[in-house]
């Protein structure tokens, strides 16, 4: 279908940009515009007022620095995805992005736009949950910063406030001695995954993990971290058994009810298999960076 | 984001519009635009450039495939008033001159990979800007497939899209 009827504006600031946000509840911000065009074609959505933040220049732009990366709200996924800089700091974004719908949605795309989006099957939150990232926000009463933990509430959802808005997303370098891993179940190339799990592995001098964070997509009402199985892998040596007992672990995550793209069933033999793969893969990258 | 479907629209009057002035296909152009026109809505009923085929409406499907300063996008997923100032180019801006085929497009025309050519366009779109994003491109089975990804065809099977592809890059680097 065509979209509704809706007034547009494009404030230059941030500031204006929120201040329409205040002025006007009923209204949705526009980025990229991927995942909100296709729910206003389809009338899901119906906001009196866009408000589009593409043309304000200080949402532009990535910063790679010593110790995180920061995306900035209007930065496109294939921008990042291409950036070599990111790749050197943390090369699980460009394995992830490589998942996220096709090159020309990546080209629109914004990262910020997708995690405020929330989609309980988009890779980018667990992402942004596995690397324990955060969003920069702001609102009329200034700024502040939301931890990925305290951000997903449910499928769409989001803890941020009505008049708030992401201005960064900033994910931490990969650390010493970590290995990574995305691998993820689709019917289609570029489609939503049924299933889909980010790890990161940190191994120490004799191969022990010292930590492990695991995220999973698609399974549940929000992107999840894999509490259960970062548990069993934490200070083994990441051997078969111990793996296969955390996919054990993280296949009991899944709490998606049955639907009409896989049985809850399917999923949790899903998140075993991708978990086992996920784990293996990082924890040999861990080792290959070590040995570097 | 979601939100309750009002009952009655809040707006009685005639759609808020907005002036849009842009490049298309290298030609300026500027119109007053409804602010819920979708660019692909803009091109084929503004325009007349009705080589953007609108087939899903919701970005699946790649019929609609333009480009955008240089870089593919959906138009069905794209507003009119988002392109203010943008270089749009589209399936009519391929070919080098109207009765010169550009060599992805006779690629697809020597390998048969289109049957009712509805979704052509989308793929010529996709095609080229892999060309022109790729200086030495992966011509691999799964790369092709990757770069196509985008584009669904109902009709071929896809083979002999995959077949093109790489009949294009020879046409480009002269081993005709």
């Amino acid at each position: 279908m065509k979209p509704p009827l809706f007034d547009y504006v494009t404030p230059e600031s941030v500031e204006e940009a929120v201040a329409a946000r205040a002025a006007e509840e009923d209204s949705v911000l526009l980025a990229g515009g991927q995942s909100l065009l296709a729910t206003l074609n389809f009338r899901i959505a119906n906001p009196a007022l866009l408000i589009d933040i593409s043309r304000i220049a200080a949402l532009k732009g990535i910063d790679v620095g010593a110790g995180e990366i920061i995306i900035r709200a209007m930065v496109r996924q294939r921008e990042v995805e291409l950036s070599d800089a990111v790749h050197g700091a943390n090369p699980l974004l460009r394995e992830v992005l490589q998942k996220v719908a096709h090159t020309v949605v990546r080209n629109r795309g914004t990262i910020a736009g997708s995690i405020a989006h929330a989609d309980a099957a988009a890779e980018l939150p667990a992402m942004l949950l596995a690397t324990e990232g955060v969003v920069d926000v702001q609102g009329p009463g200034g700024t502040r910063v939301i931890e990925a933990s305290d951000l997903f509430k449910f499928h769409l959802t989001t803890s941020l406030a009505g008049d708030e808005m992401i201005t960064a997303v900033r994910i931490p370098n990969l650390a010493p001695n970590t290995g990574w891993s995305f691998k993820e179940f689709a019917r289609r190339r570029g489609d939503y995954a049924l299933a889909g799990i980010c790890a990161l592995v940190t191994l120490d001098d004799n191969g022990r993990c010292t930590k492990a964070r695991l995220s999973a997509c698609g399974i549940a009402s929000t992107a999840v971290r894999l509490e259960s199985a970062e548990a069993e892998l934490a200070g083994s040596t990441l051997d078969e058994n111990t793996i296969a007992r955390a996919a054990k672990a993280a296949r009991d995550c899944v709490t998606a009810a049955d639907d009409s793209q896989a049985s809850t069933a399917y999923r949790r033999h899903l998140v075993d298999t991708l978990t086992q793969r996920t784990v293996a893969v990082a924890r040999d990258r861990a080792l290959e960076r070590r040995a570097a | 984001m979601t939100r309750s479907i009002r009952k009655v629209l809040a707006k009685e009057s005639s759609d808020p519009r907005r002036e849009i002035s842009l490049s298309v296909n290298g030609e300026a152009v500027t119109r007053s635009v409804s602010t819920r026109l979708l660019l692909a809505d803009f091109l084929r009923h503004e325009l007349g450039l009705t080589g953007t085929h609108v087939g899903c409406e919701h970005g699946v499907c790649g019929c609609c495939t333009v480009s955008i300063d240089g870089a593919t996008a959906r138009s069905c997923l794209t507003l009119a008033v988002q392109a203010d100032g943008a270089e749009i180019r589209t399936i009519e801006g391929v070919a080098p001159a109207p009765d010169i085929l550009h060599p992805v497009q006779q690629a697809f025309h020597e390998c048969h990979a289109l049957q009712c050519g509805f979704c052509t366009p989308g793929f010529i779109m996709s095609v080229v800007s892999y060309f022109e994003e790729n200086e030495n491109p992966d011509l691999g089975e799964d790369a092709i497939r990757d770069a196509l990804s985008g584009n669904l065809c109902r009709c071929t099977g896809y083979q002999n899209i995959v077949k093109a592809v790489r009949r294009a890059h020879e046409l480009m680097s002269g081993e005709a």
